[in-house]
C-alpha cells in the first residue's frame, strides 16, 4: 500500500509545467533522475510546500498534506548546500530542529547529543559550519532531520559538492537511518549508477511528465522510453 | 637544465615607463591634501585647538551639538532604514517596488540646497503639512529651524541611502535558508533573529558609519535649517569663520577638529567600510518566505513603504510644483540665472573629468602592479589613496586652499579653479569604488589571456577594458557630474557675487525671502542635474535596456 501518495499534481510556471502522478511505498528509497530542467527540485519543492500546487493532492499516510504549511508537512528536506545557518554552531543547528528559540531542556540535549553521535560528529558539535567539512555539514544537517523525527525524508541532490568516497559514506549513513527509522526517502540524483547503491525504485523524470516508474536496477539495465536510454547514454535501440 | 624559480625584479626606468599614470595622479594628491594638511598645521597647532576649545564656550557647544545631531540622525535614518528595507525585502512582489525604489535613489542625487527648499515647503514652519494638519485641529509645538529641521533633513537624505545600502544584506541570505526556515515554521521575529539580523550585522556598522559622517560634515542643509549659533555644526563655524570673522586661524583649528574625528570613525568601522555597494535593490531572488503573504505583515510593509515613499516624494514634488507655478519668465530672463548655471555645468564636467583622469591613473596602474608585478600592497596603496579623500571632508580641503591662496591675494579669482579641484577630490572616491572592482575584474580574467596575445595599450583599452568599465564609468562619472552640480559648501566659501554657482544663487535667494524666485532657481538646478547625468550617463555608458 501507498504511503506517500503524489495525486494528479498539476503546476505550472512560466510556460512549464510539471504533472506528476505516483505512488511510494513505505520505508522505501526512491530516486528521482531525470536531465537538468525536467521538474526533479520542483517536485521535491512541491512536496515540502515551498510551491502552491495548481491541481492535485498530496497525501501521506492517507492525509492529505497539500494545504498545510511546510513547517507542518511531516517531511525534512536536505538541499545541496546551505542547510546550516552559517552563523550558528552545529549544535545550534541541530537544536532548532527541536526548538526555534533554542530554549532546551535536558531531555532535548540528550537528543542533540544522540542525533549528533549518530551521525559521527561527536567532538564537532561546537564549531561554524564553516569550520567544519562538507561532508560534516550535510551529517549536522541529517543530524537536524533526525531530532525533528518525520517520517519522509527528502534530498535535493544534498551530496553533489563531496568528494566520491564521502558521497558514499553519506549514502550508506542515509540508508542506515532509513532501515533504523523506517523513513521513506526521495532522492533526487544526476547520478544513477550511485543511486543504485541505495534506492530500490526510480522515477524518470523529463520535460516535467514521469515518462518511467519501477525497479532502479531494470530501468538501468533495460530502459523502455528512448529518453530515459538516451538520458543513460545508451545506443538508439 | 635547472631553472631558476626567482622573480626577475623590474628595473627603475621600467616601472615609471609603466606606471607613470599612478605616478603622476598620486603625486598630485598628495600634494593637495599634504598641501592642505601643512597649511592647516601651520596655522593652528594641536596646543592652539586645545586652547580654543578650552577657552571658547562657543566651540565646545558647536563640537557637542555636531556630534549630537549627527548621532541622533543616524540613529533614526539607519534605525527607520532597517525596518523599511526589511518590509522591501519582504515584498519582492509589491507592485512598482522598483519604481519606489528609483524614486528612494533621487535624494542621493537631488542637491541639497534643492531638497531643503522642498523640505520647508512641506514641514517647515509654514510649510503644506503643517497648515493642512492645523486646518485638521491638529498643532505643532516648537520651531521646526534648529534641531528639528536639520533631523528631518538629514533623514531625507540618508533613510533611502540606509534603505539601499542595508537592502543587499536580504540578497545574501540563501535562498534554502528561507525554506530551511519555513520548514522549521519559523515566524517573523525568529526570522528576524536568525536569518535577517546575522546578515544585517555585517552592514549595520558600515551603514551608521556612513550616514554619520555625512551628518557629520553636513553643510548646507545646517547652513539653511540651523537656526543660530546654538545649532551650528563645525563645517558651518568654518564658513562662519572665514568669511565673517575672517579668523583662518580658528578655521584651522575647527577644520583639524573635523579631520580628526573623521578619521577615528573611519578607522574604527574601515572594517565595515570597505565593501559598501549601494544597491538598486531590485534583485529578486527567488526564495520562499514564509511570512511574506501574511495580512498583518504586508498591512505593515505598505504602510512603511507608502510613509517612506510620501516623505521622500513630498518636498520634490511641491519643489516642482512651485516652480512650474512661480514667475517663470522673470527667472528665465536673468541673464545671471544661466550664467550661473552655465558655470555650474562646467564646473561638474570639469570635476567629474578630473576626477576621472586621477582614477583612471590610479587604477590602471594599480592593476599593473598586482598582475604585471605581482606587488599586492603598492596596488592596494593607489587604491586606498584614491578612496582617502572620503575621510577628508570638502570644506577641510577648501579651507586648506583658502589658507594657501591667502597670502598670493588670489582666493577669489582662483574661486572657478579651487571648486573643480575640491569637487573632483570629492567624487573620486565614488569613481574608485564603481570602475576599481570591474577593471581588476577583467584583469583576473583576461590578464593572461592579453599577455599571450601580446593585446596592450590602445588596443587592450578598447577591446578588453572599455567594454567592462563603459557602464560602471558612464553611470559614476554622471553621478560625480551631478554631485559637484549640487555642491554649495567650497563654492559659498569662494563667493564674492552670490551667483558663482547655481545652488548659490539659489542659496541668496532663499536667504532673502524671494521663495518664488528660488522655487523656479530650483527647477532649473533640478532640470540641469538631470540633463546632465542623462547626458554623461547615457553619452558614456550608452543606452541601457
Amino acid at each position: 500500500m501507498a504511503f506517500l501518495t503524489l495525486n494528479n499534481l498539476l503546476f505550472r510556471q512560466a510556460g512549464w509545467q510539471l504533472e506528476v502522478d505516483a505512488r511510494i511505498k513505505k520505508n522505501s528509497c526512491t530516486a528521482i533522475i531525470g536531465p537538468s530542467g525536467a521538474g526533479k527540485s520542483t517536485l521535491l519543492s512541491l512536496i515540502a510546500g515551498f510551491e502552491q500546487l495548481d491541481r492535485g493532492d498530496i497525501l501521506i499516510d492517507e492525509q492529505n498534506i497539500s494545504v498545510l504549511a511546510p513547517a507542518l508537512r511531516p517531511v525534512t528536506i536536505l538541499f545541496q548546500e546551505n542547510n546550516l545557518f552559517a552563523h550558528l554552531t552545529l549544535r545550534q543547528n541541530v537544536g532548532l530542529g527541536i526548538h526555534l528559540g533554542l530554549k532546551l531542556s535536558n531531555k532535548y540535549k540528550d537528543r542533540i547529543d544522540h542525533a549528533i553521535a549518530t551521525v559521527g560528529l561527536q567532538g564537532l558539535e561546537d564549531r561554524l559550519p564553516n569550520h567544519v567539512s562538507g561532508g560534516e555539514r550535510q551529517r549536522a544537517a541529517l543530524a537536524r532531520c533526525i531530532c525533528q523525527d518525520r517520517p519522509v525524508l527528502l534530498l535535493d541532490e544534498p551530496f553533489n559538492s563531496l568528494d566520491p568516497a564521502l558521497r558514499r559514506e553519506m549514502r550508506l549513513l542515509i540508508d542506515q537511518l532509513r532501515r533504523d527509522r523506517g523513513l521513506t526517502v526521495l532522492l533526487v540524483s544526476h547520478n544513477p549508477t550511485e543511486a543504485v547503491e541505495i534506492s530500490d525504485e526510480a522515477l524518470f523524470l523529463d520535460h516535467g511528465q514521469i515518462l518511467e516508474h519501477g525497479k532502479l536496477e531494470q530501468l538501468l539495465e533495460n530502459p523502455s522510453t528512448h529518453e530515459l536510454a538516451q538520458y543513460l547514454l545508451y545506443p538508439r535501440k | 637544465m635547472a631553472r631558476s624559480s626567482k622573480r626577475i625584479r623590474p628595473g627603475f626606468g621600467e616601472i615609471i615607463r609603466v606606471c607613470w599614470p599612478g605616478i603622476v595622479s598620486s603625486l598630485f594628491l598628495i600634494l593637495i591634501i599634504g598641501g592642505t594638511f601643512s597649511a592647516l598645521l601651520s596655522t593652528s597647532s594641536s596646543t592652539k585647538i586645545i586652547d580654543d576649545f578650552g577657552n571658547s564656550t562657543y566651540l565646545r557647544k558647536v563640537l557637542v551639538f555636531t556630534l549630537w545631531q549627527a548621532g541622533l540622525s543616524t540613529l533614526i535614518s539607519v534605525g527607520i532604514g532597517v525596518l523599511v528595507a526589511r518590509a522591501f525585502a519582504r515584498q519582492q512582489s509589491l507592485t512598482g517596488r522598483r519604481l519606489i525604489l528609483q524614486l528612494l535613489g533621487l535624494p542621493i542625487v537631488t542637491p541639497v540646497i534643492v531638497a531643503v527648499l522642498g523640505i520647508t515647503a512641506v514641514y517647515g514652519q509654514s510649510g503644506i503639512l503643517r497648515e493642512n494638519l492645523q486646518l485638521l485641529g491638529f498643532s505643532w509645538p516648537g520651531n521646526f529651524y534648529g534641531l528639528p529641521g536639520i533631523l528631518v533633513a538629514h533623514v531625507f537624505f540618508n533613510l533611502p541611502l540606509s534603505i539601499r545600502m542595508l537592502l543587499p544584506a536580504w540578497d545574501r541570505i540563501p535562498s534554502e535558508n528561507w525554506r530551511l526556515a519555513a520548514h522549521l515554521g519559523m515566524n517573523s521575529r525568529q526570522l528576524f533573529l536568525w536569518l535577517e539580523w546575522p546578515a544585517l550585522t555585517s552592514v549595520l556598522a558600515g551603514t551608521a558609519g556612513i550616514v554619520f559622517l555625512l551628518c557629520f560634515s553636513s553643510f548646507a542643509v545646517v547652513l539653511v535649517l540651523g537656526g543660530g549659533p546654538s545649532t551650528t555644526t563645525i563645517e558651518v563655524a568654518i564658513y562662519q569663520a572665514l568669511r565673517f570673522d575672517f579668523d583662518p586661524s580658528r578655521a584651522a583649528s575647527l577644520a583639524i577638529v573635523q579631520l580628526t574625528i573623521c578619521t577615528i570613525v573611519i578607522l574604527s568601522l574601515h572594517r565595515w567600510m570597505r565593501v559598501q555597494p549601494i544597491s538598486s535593490g531590485l534583485a529578486t531572488t527567488s526564495r520562499y518566505r514564509p511570512d511574506e503573504k501574511l495580512w498583518k505583515y504586508r498591512c505593515l510593509d505598505f504602510f512603511l513603504i507608502a510613509l517612506t515613499t510620501s516623505f521622500v516624494a513630498l518636498p520634490l514634488l511641491a519643489i516642482v510644483y512651485a516652480g512650474i507655478t512661480g514667475p517663470l519668465t522673470h527667472v528665465l530672463l536673468d541673464s545671471r540665472l544661466w550664467a550661473a548655471a552655465g558655470r555650474s555645468a562646467g564646473i561638474a564636467l570639469a570635476a567629474a573629468t578630473t576626477a576621472l583622469t586621477l582614477a583612471m591613473g590610479l587604477l590602471f596602474t594599480s592593476r599593473v602592479l598586482l598582475f604585471q608585478f605581482r606587488n599586492r600592497s603598492s596596488s592596494s596603496a593607489l587604491q586606498i589613496l584614491g578612496s582617502i579623500t572620503f575621510a577628508v571632508p570638502p570644506m577641510v580641503i577648501g579651507t586648506g586652499l583658502f589658507i594657501i591662496l591667502l597670502p598670493m591675494g588670489v582666493v577669489f579669482d582662483a574661486a572657478v579653479l579651487v571648486i573643480i579641484l575640491v569637487n573632483a577630490i570629492l567624487v573620486l572616491p565614488y569613481i574608485m569604488r564603481t570602475v576599481g572592482p570591474a577593471l581588476l575584474d577583467a584583469g583576473h580574467r583576461y590578464d593572461r589571456l592579453c599577455h599571450q596575445l601580446d593585446l596592450k595599450g590602445w588596443n587592450r583599452l578598447r577591446f578588453v577594458e572599455w567594454p567592462v568599465i563603459r557602464q560602471p564609468l558612464g553611470f559614476s562619472m554622471a553621478l560625480c557630474a551631478t554631485l559637484s552640480i549640487g555642491d554649495m559648501g567650497v563654492a559659498a566659501l569662494f563667493d564674492t557675487s552670490g551667483v558663482i554657482t547655481l545652488p548659490v544663487l539659489l542659496y541668496h535667494r532663499f536667504g532673502a525671502y524671494r521663495f518664488d524666485e528660488a522655487a523656479v532657481t530650483a527647477l532649473v538646478l533640478i532640470i540641469l542635474c538631470a540633463l546632465v547625468f542623462l547626458i554623461v550617463d547615457r553619452g558614456i555608458g550608452k543606452w541601457r535596456s
